[in-house]
């Protein structure tokens, strides 16, 4: 190896003490809120199928989605699919090669988390 | 080994052979979902916690039956092809990754069908 300064220079960020700025935590969100969306594709699917079956058993289903337990969940999947849903059409334009200089970058990062704000608010007016 | 060079043997397979195909999917599904997931959500969104009449109302006309069933269609095939990335980047054990990897399949698989199939079940009853 010609590079005999191993020693001093600086190395690569190392997660453990590295302050992961906001496009980066945006970015790793993209994914937990992606895996998160399982269990309320479970729970529709489950809704669906006890349509199918009785009213009685969709009552049943119907009162589960819409309990206090049902309605965080619910809830709290709905900000993750509009978050997921700004956050891709971001990652749609990065995959075009467009928006990664610094400041648009730090611009979009707030209309993502804005954007997935003011969807969920909307879809709980419009429910 | 035969007269294969080394280069030759490994040339276009990447890591797992098909990354670029897989790649180029999850992106068109992606887009496929942006249309979806807004005609899907508002409908589902008033019907949920409206009863069963309401329900069976919404979902036996064509037309949200049709953007529920691709909803479900396309919706479980991005969700499997994002699930297995993260399979693939978080397990390193192969064993349990494959095990992993076969189980993610199945699960969306079955998901996928059984919502499309109560949709029409719903559709058709009507």
């Amino acid at each position: 190896m010609a590079d005999v300064n191993r020693g001093n220079r600086p190395l690569s960020p190392h997660l453990s003490i590295y302050r992961l700025p906001l496009t980066a935590k945006l970015s790793i969100l993209h994914r937990i809120t992606g895996v998160g969306m399982v269990l309320a594709a479970v729970l529709i699917v489950w809704w669906f199928v006890a349509a199918v079956y009785s009213p009685e058993y969709f009552a049943a289903a119907d009162w589960l989605l819409t309990s206090w337990l049902g309605t965080l969940v619910m809830v709290g999947s709905l900000w993750a699919l509009w978050y997921h849903f700004c956050n891709g059409i971001r990652h749609l334009f990065w995959d075009a090669g467009r928006g990664f200089d610094l400041t648009k970058t730090q611009r979009n990062n707030w209309i993502v988390i804005g954007g997935s704000v003011v969807l969920t608010i909307i879809t709980l007016i419009a429910a | 080994m035969g007269y294969k060079t080394d280069y030759s043997r490994v040339q276009g397979l990447g890591t797992a052979g098909d990354g670029a195909h897989h790649w180029w999917l999850h992106r068109i599904s992606a887009i496929a979902m942006i249309p979806l997931t807004l005609l899907f959500i508002f409908p589902f969104a008033r019907t949920l916690g409206s009863g069963y009449d309401a329900m069976i109302a919404t979902y036996s006309t064509f037309g949200h039956a049709l953007v529920a069933v691709l909803f479900f269609l396309v919706g479980f095939w991005h969700l499997a092809m994002g699930l297995q990335v993260v399979i693939e980047d978080y397990v390193p054990h192969k064993p349990t990754r494959v095990a992993l990897l076969l189980c993610n399949t199945l699960f969306n698989g079955t998901l996928a069908v059984a919502g499309i199939l109560a949709v029409a079940t719903i559709l058709f009853r009507a």
